[in-house]
Formats: C-alpha cells, sequence, structure tokens
C-alpha cells in the first residue's frame, strides 16, 4: 500500500515535471536574490545565509502543499483511498513521504551549491545539507496537515499557509541554528538532535492528524 | 446484508430525506429514484461510509458500518459521479492503482483481460486524458471487473456509455447478482437487470 502510493505519486511527478521544477526553481531564485541585492560583503552574506536558505526552504516547501490533495480531491481519486480497507494514514504518510521526495530532496541537493554564492564554509555547507535532509520531510508531514485542513476550500492557499507556518518555526530555529553553531564553532549536535526529534513525532503524529482531517474535510 | 433503518439526510437547513427504511439481502438490486437534488448520491455516500447520516444507522451483517469500519471498506465497492481515474496515468496503470489501492493488487494480465472485456481494447497504453467520456466511464467500471467485493454501489454507471457498453454492464451486474453479491445503484436510464430480488428506494 504505502509502496503503492510512493509509486503513483513519483509516476505521476515525472508525467508532470513542471510542478516539481517550480518549486526547485522559486528555491534557487530567492536564494540567489539575496546575494545579489546585498552585495558582496562576505561577513554579512555568512552570517546570513542559514537563516535565508532555510526560509526559502519552507516557502518552497509550502509552494506545492496545496497540490498534495487537492489533484486527487477533484478527480475522485481522494474518496476511493478512503474507501479503502487499508489504514488512511498510512497512505497519507505516503503522500507526505512522496511529496518529500519530489520537493524536499532536490531542495538538500542543490542547497551545497547555493551556499557556496555566501562563501559558506565545507563544514557549515555539509551541515546545512544534515539540517534540510533531516528537517524537509518534518515541513512534508507537518505541510500534510495543513493541505488535509483546508481541502476543498476557497482561498485555500493562503489559508494553509497561516496554518502551517508558525508550525514551521522550531524547526527553522534549530535548523539555521545548527548551521550557525558550526560556524561560531560550538557544538551543533544538539539542534540535529532536536530536529531528529521533531522528525520522528511528526512521523508518528503527523499522518493521523492529517488522515482525521481528510475525512472531515470529504463528509 | 445491508440494512438502513430510519435513514435521514441534512443539508444546511434542508431534510433531504427521514425515515428511510431497506433491507437488501445477498443477491438483491436497490434501485434508488427520484428526482435531481432529491438526495440520492447523498444517500448512496452514507450507504459507502463516505458521509454520516444525520440520523439512523446502516448495518452490514448486522453490525454498524462505523464499528466495522475497514472491515466494511473491504467488502464495497463506490463508483461515483467523479471517475476516480488520473489523467496524467495510462489506463492499464489507473486500473492496477486504483486495484492496488483499493487493497487487491492485480497482475498485468488480469487488468488487460479486464479492459479488453470492457472494451477498451487497444487503449491500454493511453493516458486517461486522451479519452472519451464514455471511455472514462468504462476505465472506472473496469474495477468492478477485477474486485472481490460483495456489495457495489453505483452512481450513475451508466452516463455517456453508449448501447453496447449498457449491454456489457447490465450482463456484469447480472452476473454479480447471480453469485450471491448486492448491488445498489441509481439510474435515469431503463435498464431491465434479472436478479433475485429487485428493489425500488423513491426519495421524495
Amino acid at each position: 500500500m504505502l509502496i503503492w502510493i510512493i509509486k503513483r505519486d513519483l509516476l505521476l511527478a515525472v508525467r508532470r515535471q513542471s510542478d516539481v521544477l517550480t518549486t526547485l526553481f522559486f528555491f534557487i531564485i530567492v536564494v540567489s536574490l539575496f546575494p545579489l541585492s546585498v552585495g558582496p560583503e562576505m561577513n554579512l552574506l555568512r552570517t546570513m545565509a542559514p537563516g535565508i536558505v532555510w526560509v526559502a526552504a519552507l516557502l518552497a516547501s509550502m509552494l506545492s502543499l496545496g497540490r498534495m490533495f487537492s489533484n486527487d480531491y477533484i478527480d475522485g481519486t481522494l474518496e476511493q483511498m478512503l474507501l479503502s480497507p487499508q489504514s488512511l494514514s498510512l497512505l497519507v504518510l505516503g503522500k507526505a513521504l512522496a511529496h518529500w521526495l519530489v520537493t524536499g530532496i532536490p531542495l538538500v541537493l542543490m542547497a551545497p551549491v547555493l551556499g557556496i554564492q555566501y562563501d559558506l564554509p565545507g563544514d557549515a555547507l555539509a551541515i546545512l545539507t544534515i539540517s534540510l535532509l533531516l528537517g524537509t520531510p518534518v515541513l512534508s508531514l507537518i505541510g500534510a496537515i495543513g493541505a488535509a485542513l483546508t481541502l476543498g476550500l476557497r482561498g485555500g492557499g493562503v489559508l494553509v499557509s497561516l496554518l502551517v507556518l508558525p508550525l514551521y518555526i522550531p524547526i527553522l530555529i534549530f535548523g539555521a541554528g545548527a548551521v550557525e553553531a558550526s560556524m561560531a564553532g560550538v557544538g551543533f549536535d544538539a539542534h540535529l538532535s532536536l530536529i531528529g526529534a521533531f522528525l520522528l513525532v511528526s512521523l508518528v503524529f503527523a499522518p493521523w492528524a492529517a488522515a482525521s482531517s481528510l475525512k472531515v474535510s470529504l463528509e | 446484508m445491508l440494512q438502513g433503518i430510519n435513514l435521514a439526510c441534512v443539508r444546511g437547513d434542508r431534510e433531504l430525506f427521514k425515515d428511510i427504511n431497506f433491507l437488501l439481502e445477498s443477491g438483491g438490486l436497490m434501485q434508488v429514484r427520484g428526482p435531481n437534488g432529491s438526495g440520492k448520491t447523498s444517500l448512496l455516500r452514507m450507504l459507502c461510509g463516505l458521509s454520516h447520516p444525520a440520523a439512523g444507522d446502516i448495518l452490514w451483517e448486522d453490525q454498524n458500518i462505523r464499528a466495522l469500519d475497514s472491515d466494511f471498506f473491504a467488502a464495497v465497492t463506490y463508483i461515483g459521479h467523479l471517475s476516480g481515474t488520473k489523467d496524467d496515468l495510462t489506463v492499464l496503470e489507473n486500473l492496477q492503482i486504483s486495484s492496488a489501492l483499493a487493497g487487491m493488487e492485480i497482475s498485468t494480465e488480469q487488468a488487460n483481460d479486464a479492459l479488453h472485456y470492457i472494451g477498451l481494447k487497444g487503449r491500454e497504453a493511453l493516458p486517461v486524458k486522451v479519452l472519451s467520456q464514455g471511455q472514462r466511464r468504462r476505465v472506472a467500471l473496469a474495477r468492478l471487473l477485477v474486485c472481490k467485493t460483495s456489495l457495489w454501489i453505483l452512481d450513475e454507471p451508466l452516463v455517456a456509455l453508449d448501447v453496447m457498453a449498457v449491454k456489457l454492464v447490465r450482463g456484469v451486474l447480472e452476473e454479480h447478482l447471480q453469485q450471491g453479491g448486492m448491488v445498489v445503484m441509481t439510474t435515469h436510464q431503463e435498464i431491465d437487470i434479472s436478479a433475485a430480488s429487485i428493489m425500488e428506494l423513491q426519495l421524495a
């Protein structure tokens, strides 16, 4: 079941590559705008880098949240999934994982390249990538709750940002914090452990919460 | 055995229907009739567990479907107004994936056989978005051929189908009923299906 839903969503993403590419290019452009506008002040750029990359990752991940369930809602495949004898939470988990593979992984892979624009040292680039690798699945999982709650509503796109962005704040703080800590030469393990903890908690609770919201949204 | 007891449906302030009672035994066909807006689709969505009745209970084998949850879903196939197919996937992928998500993995041969039977031979590798309305309907109905559920809930299954396809669907329904299955359906078209017991439920 989990395999099938991931396979299905990846297949759909391959058939509609524009959806994947817009998210990635949005991320690249937002991150690249700052060095261009601030100017080549190396120290300033280095301090700003973790925050900017993380904020851009949040926004890019949010950009595609609306599509997570709404396409399936419109063509009726979502109501068929609700009628499946298999657990709906598992299905939501599959959809969130597929969302992460399609939108999160490209961001993680692109981040070290973009970090060079900010003159980040090698260790900091590595920590930035690891923090994104741990943090982006949390964005997809928490985002699934928001997407499920706003399903079928007019203006759902704006509402989902208002619902979900505040919940992203802890991830943002610890994600950017890990990179800053590593540049300052202090331990960054605690930050990464906390993101890992968020990941585990959201893996357990987010699918369940999103599944309950879907049931309400479709009634 | 599917039983409805004093079912009522409320949409906003308006009561669509109330005190609906029926008992559908194995091998039985129930046709839900009524003018547009009388709550046929709402009733069918209730029966398959997508929405909850405002009042009353729906029993499956003498147990409330809410308590049964996934055990009930394993016995039901619902085909609604929306086709439940993805435009970007091919006909074959649609059938295989929708069956797998409904808990029934099928082989490529099984899927191909079903598609040939329903009249989509040669279209297996086309994306659904290039098909006509009637062909999309056939893709959705192909699920009936591969599923192993006993209760079929069909909302206007004959819409957009040509005469040959209607005949085909009638044959599929009759075979299902003969094997002890149950069908609840709405249709505005006249279709004479022979079944052990045929009921009509008139709404409003």
